[in-house]
């Protein structure tokens, strides 16, 4: 079942603006409301948007599970190894290291009002992003499975 | 011996291995099958040296601490914060070790039986992550020393059960199961939640060593612990709340039911936990107990009488189970009851506890052995009615002696460890109240009444029509049941080391509220 021409359309033009905007909330995580859960279940929206438009036979053409699965295990794996890095460097599991450090995500917060500087929070956005991965896989996948257990009908 | 940076990280690392190992599980099931059980297997090995590691150094060198997040990793109260800890605390104390042990202990065996008894399966690349996240998260909830972080283990092990319940699907009725333990674990999990919510608002803490330093028993302290002791009842499978027990026991795969009960008893310890060293002396200990030992009571007789009339062996068990969780109930709940009275404490109140104490031990272990051979006999005859099995004694002789071994623990005949731990509560029990310790002698003769009659029904007489070909169940399943059997007979056999080695120190690390708090706290 694929839906007329003008959504499907509509949905590959949204498609694009739904996945930036999700990636956009995922990558602001330390510094706006929302985060790598939040984000990554945008992006899964519009892997739900594009299985509404199309049958499900073209969406497993578009998407494989396989992808999401590895997506899914990888967001969790940089995840607990991110927190694990932290023991490696003789501190604890979870251990901030890159904060304030001066590299990566490592600026140190400037103080007063300001528009948020991305380049901060150490290895929170890090895992805003393993998660984001994470959710994005793992919803994409839940939506996917329960589209596979539509019945068909004829048209009358 | 061991690298220094193990030790002070060991509290974490059993965590972190089994979800990290959980987590790669389905990219390294894409290699090959036996890839996947190898590296499972390693992981639970691994998680499984950890937790003794861990529990060998809070047996020796007392109550350890793991601060998350923090540059030192027993730095709980930063000097910068007012003496307020502000992050997440594993707080192991004798206790916490035992179950960790315990844990571990099951788990290993019952990943082991599992690499053979589910190999036949579909859908293994999820199975074994939501195993070791189960055992990840039952391994959390008994480390931890924050109420919030709890109740996220909580969750976590909620959702992997009732997940893995549901595994088999069986025509949707494992569905139904899981759908139910997933129910009634969600508004457990939910009363558990408003609970938190309440103490948070009132003491602006969630540190079980924080709040405890400064619980008040305010009427609405006595409104979260009623939500508490709602939630961790009814998941623990105690008798008002238990209808989720049979069916969830009954459908998951045997290996998956053995890792229940340690689950269950996660649920027990944080029960106790709560009452013990969150409230400690400030509740009125006397009503409590007798709560708790009422519940106890009626877990013990309606478990038990439910159990003699089952048809199914494993629906059979699990209301065993939930009688079992009684004695345990009965045991502690009796030390509560005189928690304030030292002389009563002295004279038979921690002898009551350490008999629920070691109950949780023993009961893990044999009625874990009990479902793995139960797992073994549906494996290999196809059914779990006890009406069509029969004459399998001779053949399945290395089962046969697996389940008398467990099923004489479970009714507490003497030289296995059931009749240790029954005893002390016996004994000590009738020093309480002489009926209470007269109505758990009655149920173990039931349940010793039950059990004769499912090993007549199983294993005596001559094989019925269609069980001639049955063989003894694969090598891998009986060296898992091996483990727990060899358990059994050994605490049983020596039941003075383990209560004054493991069990002892855990009922006093129970008691000991001004311990756990300066433990965490420092000083005063």
């Amino acid at each position: 079942m694929r839906m007329s021409k003008i959504v499907r359309f509509g949905a590959d033009v949204l498609f694009g603006a739904i996945v930036i905007f999700g990636l956009y909330v995922i990558m602001h995580g330390h510094l706006t409301p929302g985060g790598g859960f939040q984000g990554g279940a945008v992006v899964a929206t519009g892997a739900a948007l594009v299985i509404v438009a199309y049958s499900y036979e073209e969406v497993i053409g578009m998407i494989r599970k396989t992808v999401l699965m590895a997506q899914e295990s990888a967001g969790l794996v940089m995840f607990a190894g991110v927190a694990l890095i932290a023991i490696g460097l003789g501190t604890t599991f979870f251990f901030n290291f890159l904060a304030n450090s001066g590299s990566l995500f490592g600026m140190t917060v400037p103080f007063g009002p300001n528009p948020g500087e991305l380049n901060t929070g150490g290895v929170l956005p890090l895992m805003n992003i393993a998660v984001g991965i994470e959710v994005w896989g793992g919803l994409a996948i839940v939506i996917l499975y329960m589209l596979s257990g539509i019945g068909k009908t004829k048209e009358a | 011996m061991i690298p220094g940076y193990i030790t002070t990280n060991a509290p974490a690392l059993l965590i972190a291995v089994p979800l990290l190992g959980a987590f790669l599980s389905p990219l390294i099931g894409k290699i090959s099958r036996d890839a996947r059980a190898l590296w499972v297997l390693a992981v639970m090995t691994l998680t499984a040296l950890i937790g003794y590691l861990v529990a060998f150094l809070v047996y020796t060198e007392g109550t350890l601490l793991y601060v998350f997040g923090a540059t030192n990793a027993t730095l709980a109260v930063p000097p910068d914060s007012g003496g307020i800890p502000i992050r997440i605390i594993f707080t192991l104390d004798a206790m916490s070790a035992l179950m960790v042990t315990i844990a571990v202990t099951v788990g290993f065996a019952v990943i082991l039986y599992s690499l053979s008894s589910d190999s036949r399966r579909s859908g293994l690349e999820a199975y074994y992550t939501i195993f070791l996240l189960m055992i990840g998260a039952i391994l959390g909830m008994v480390s931890t020393g924050d109420l919030f972080n709890f109740f996220v283990f909580l969750e976590i092990s909620s959702l992997a059960s009732a997940g893995l319940v549901a595994y088999k699907v069986e025509k949707g009725r494992a569905v139904e199961a899981g759908l139910k333990y997933l129910l009634v674990s969600t508004i457990g999990g939910i009363f558990f939640l408003f609970a938190i919510g309440i103490l948070y608002g009132q003491y602006n803490a969630l540190n079980m060593a924080m709040l405890a330093d400064m619980i008040q028993w305010t009427p609405l302290d006595k409104l979260a612990l009623v939500l508490v002791v709602a939630a961790l009842a009814a998941k623990c499978g105690a008798v008002p709340m238990h209808f989720w027990t049979p069916d969830a026991y009954s459908m998951a795969p045997s290996a998956v039911t053995a890792m229940l009960v340690v689950a269950s008893q996660a649920s027990l310890y944080g029960l106790f936990r709560i009452c013990f060293t969150l409230y400690g002396i400030t509740l009125n200990y006397a009503t409590i107990g007798w709560v708790i030992i009422i519940l106890g009571i009626l877990s013990m007789i309606i478990g038990v009488t439910m159990a003699i009339p089952q048809k199914d062996i494993k629906r059979l068990m699990a209301y065993h189970a939930v009688s079992q969780t009684g004695y345990m109930l009965l045991g502690v709940g009796v030390g509560l009851a005189v928690l304030g009275d030292q002389a009563l404490l002295n004279s038979y109140g921690m002898t009551a506890m350490e008999g629920g104490i070691f109950h949780i031990f023993n009961h893990a272990m044999y009625k874990g052995l009990l479902f793995l051979t139960a797992g073994a006999i549906i494996y290999q005859v196809g059914t779990s009615d006890l009406n069509r099995m029969g004459g399998l004694g001779h053949r399945m002789k290395w089962t046969m002696i697996f389940f008398i071994i467990g099923a004489l623990a479970i009714a507490g005949i003497p030289p296995f460890n059931g009749f240790a731990s029954k005893f002390l509560i016996y004994e000590s029990v009738f020093a309480f109240s002489p009926l209470l310790s007269i109505i758990a002698m009655v149920v173990s003769i039931l349940t010793l009444a039950s059990f004769v009659k499912v090993f007549h029904s199983v294993f005596m007489g001559p094989p019925l029509p269609g069980n001639e070909q049955v063989r003894e169940a694969p090598r891998t399943m009986l060296i898992g049941m091996t483990i727990l059997a060899a358990i059994v007979i050994i605490s049983g056999v020596f039941p003075e080391f383990f209560v004054q080695n493991l069990i002892a120190p855990a009922a006093h690390a129970l008691t000991d509220q001004a311990g756990y708090i300066s433990a965490v706290l420092g000083g005063a």
